[in-house]
């Protein structure tokens, strides 16, 4: 059976070129790159380089790239560990569209008595800028805002928003873990102070992530007990999964324009070709600000695990922002933060293209997926057949 | 994905008796599009009093549907009475087993069958009315359902409450009174059963408004008005407080956020328990 991957924002196939990049670190390339002799010393160097891959892909420098293990690592460090190195002065503001990873270190800084601010998105997705600037009126504050949203591809205006939190005297962190390997992204021009970044998102293996921090930006340590990564993240550096998130970054970066119209094209293509053969559907997010490989899209009166499941049994992969598949009993805190009705929550399917998605992949889904909604729809007391 | 058994996975992809029979005998509907599924069961009965045809709709996952499905299979050819006994266990057990995070896909079955029998009883015009109190309000389940869900399957936590009737599966706020539920129903006897416990009397709406007045004069404008503040009271509307911030206050986000915590917990505390409040917008 033919088999279509597009929950590429759940995660990525690894890249071959990765595996192959890795593959000497679990066999001859073993020693510590912290031993003063020659097993772990030549290993070093490979650490390094997989520093300077992921530093000129974001318009870094070397010595701001941090290794850590996963993207949601990445976040509890740049908010625990700004939070904590400021004592108490900041103030705390995120959007109510964020990750959990954001959003969980957001509700216990609010149990520790902080001040928490949670910026409202409108009915696409979008936050008011407005809103924003009040809240960083009330004082000094570090900002989390996501650079974009991992369910619907909406993309925040980031460069104007750091601008804001730096006018304001604030420090700005951004997770960027849907958005590295999907846009270019150069901290050059873009002043964010800490951005997060997750290796099993752009066809690197899970296991593995980053964080920028700009130089100057203070922040302690979640784990402490090693003097590796300049003593911002103690624990034996992870040499297979480093290297290959550095060339993971090395591989995005080559072509990273045309892909990102490439898969724009696919995707577009997938949301004209459903948009015409399914009546009652809605595009959820801003459609002019969006992720070039993300389509979420509401079936109306259908729920979204009988279409995964339908998908599923055809070989495509995808994922919803229904109840029933998380198991709580809820949509997604973003669709329901956006404000889509309950009549579309339930029925919302994300799909998620990759590099490696082809023509092909989108003619498969286009001719399987309308019946299933039709054959949903006769089956649901709400239908419409 | 979820460990769906094979013959979950059969009726799902497979749904027997789907459609709705035109003049029924009987008709049952539950659940809603807000709650994320609905089930709607006709039934017609032959000159024997059984079953002759069922039919069904469900909007929801593959575990509803499955279970809507497997129930019709289940009911056709028995008579009412017969059918009646069948439980939410039954449902599942039909189907080799569900998640237990799906239980409640079958507790709609089941509530679907009772309230399409009683359609039948009554002439096929009433709708079976919800008896008791609204316990979770998120899902709109009374007292009586989670009673019934907690003995027929004796269960012991809320989790399992959650996952059988969705009660208390979203704000949470209704945790206590369910403990309170499982308790009762398991530490129960037969003597003490019909008796529920006696509710403090409902204030009156004005009353109501004046003791939220009050509350917020005592409570909370101390602490507003020491920020150059103050907080206003637009209507109430049941359980629903709308209020307005002035002076300092009205442009003061953290204020803002903060209002909803603050002032709603003094009005739960003081006033009650259900309390919601919102900001009137300019």
């Amino acid at each position: 059976m033919k088999q279509v991957y597009l929950d590429n924002n759940a995660t990525t196939a690894v890249a071959p070129e990765v595996i192959e990049a890795m593959a000497p670190f679990f066999k001859e390339l073993w020693g510590n790159p912290s031993s003063m002799h020659a097993f772990g010393g030549q290993v070093r160097q490979y650490v390094d380089n997989a520093r300077r891959q992921i530093a000129d892909f974001l318009g870094a420098d070397r010595s701001e790239i941090i290794f850590t293990s996963c993207g949601t690592e990445s976040d509890n460090m740049a908010i625990r560990g700004t939070m904590e190195a400021a004592a108490g002065r900041l103030n705390f503001i995120t959007t109510r569209v964020e990750h959990p990873a954001v959003l969980e270190p957001a509700r216990m800084l609010k149990t520790k008595g902080y001040n928490v601010i949670e910026l409202d998105v409108d009915s696409s997705g979008q936050i008011d800028l407005a809103q924003l600037k009040r809240a960083l009126d009330y004082g000094p504050a570090l900002v989390s805002i996501m650079w974009a949203n991992n369910e619907t591809g909406v993309m925040f205006p980031i460069r104007e928003i750091a601008e804001m939190v730096k006018a304001a005297g604030g420090i700005m962190h951004t997770d960027a873990v849907q958005a590295v390997g999907k846009l270019p992204i150069d901290l050059r021009s873009i002043k964010v102070d800490l951005l997060s970044l997750s290796g099993h998102k752009l066809h690197a293996p899970k296991g593995i992530g980053a964080i920028y921090i700009r130089r100057g930006t203070r922040i302690a340590p979640l784990l402490l007990g090693g003097h590796q990564e300049g003593g911002k993240r103690g624990g034996t550096e992870n040499v297979p999964y480093i290297v290959g998130l550095g060339k993971a970054c090395e591989l995005a970066q080559r072509n990273i324009s045309e892909e990102m119209i490439r898969v724009a094209v696919l995707r577009d293509r997938l949301q004209k070709g459903i948009l015409e053969k399914c009546p009652d559907v809605r595009v959820n997010g801003d459609q002019t600000s969006r992720l070039p490989n993300t389509l979420n899209i509401s079936f109306l009166y259908v729920e979204g695990e009988s279409i995964l499941y339908h998908l599923s049994d055809l070989g495509i992969a995808a994922s919803s922002g229904s109840a029933c598949t998380s198991g709580s009993l809820e949509p997604s805190h973003v669709i329901r933060a956006m404000g889509v009705p309950f009549i579309a929550a339930h029925g919302s399917i994300r799909f998620s293209l990759s590099r490696y998605n082809t023509d092909a992949d989108i003619d498969y889904v286009l001719e399987h997926l309308p019946p299933i909604i039709r054959k949903l729809r006769s089956i649901s007391p709400f239908g419409r057949t | 994905m979820w460990e769906y058994k094979d013959k979950v996975l059969d009726h799902f992809r497979n749904p027997r008796n789907v459609g709705v029979i035109e003049n029924p005998d009987g008709v049952g509907e539950v659940g809603s599009m807000a709650c994320g599924d609905a089930l709607k069961l006709t039934f017609k009965l032959d000159r024997h009093k059984r079953i002759a045809d069922v039919k069904f709709q469900t909007f929801g996952c593959a575990s509803a549907i499955a279970s809507s499905s497997a129930l019709t299979e289940m009911i056709k050819g028995k008579t009412l009475e017969e059918a009646e006994k069948i439980t939410n266990q039954d449902i599942a057990d039909f189907l080799g087993g569900l998640p237990e995070q799906k239980m409640h896909c079958s507790v709609m079955g089941r509530e679907a069958l009772e309230q399409a029998i009683h359609n039948y009883r009554t002439g096929g015009t009433a709708k079976k009315i919800l008896e008791g109190r609204v316990v979770c309000h998120c899902f709109g389940v009374t007292e009586e359902e989670i009673e019934r869900v907690v003995r027929d399957n004796h269960l012991a936590t809320i989790e399992q409450v959650t996952n059988y009737c969705k009660a208390g599966g979203a704000c949470g706020k209704c945790h206590n009174d369910i403990a309170a539920i499982i308790a009762r129903v398991r530490g129960e006897n037969p003597a003490s059963a019909s008796a529920p416990p006696p509710k403090p009397k409902p204030l009156t709406t004005l009353q109501k408004i004046k003791l939220i007045e009050e509350t917020l004069e005592k409570e909370v404008r101390p602490a507003l008005r020491k920020d150059g503040g103050d907080i206003e009271l637009i209507d109430v509307a049941g359980d629903k407080v709308l209020v307005a911030l002035r002076g300092m206050c009205a442009n003061c986000q953290v204020a803002r956020f903060t209002l909803k915590d603050v002032v709603e917990s003094k009005l739960r505390e003081f006033v009650s328990p259900d309390i919601v409040v919102e900001e009137a917008l300019p």
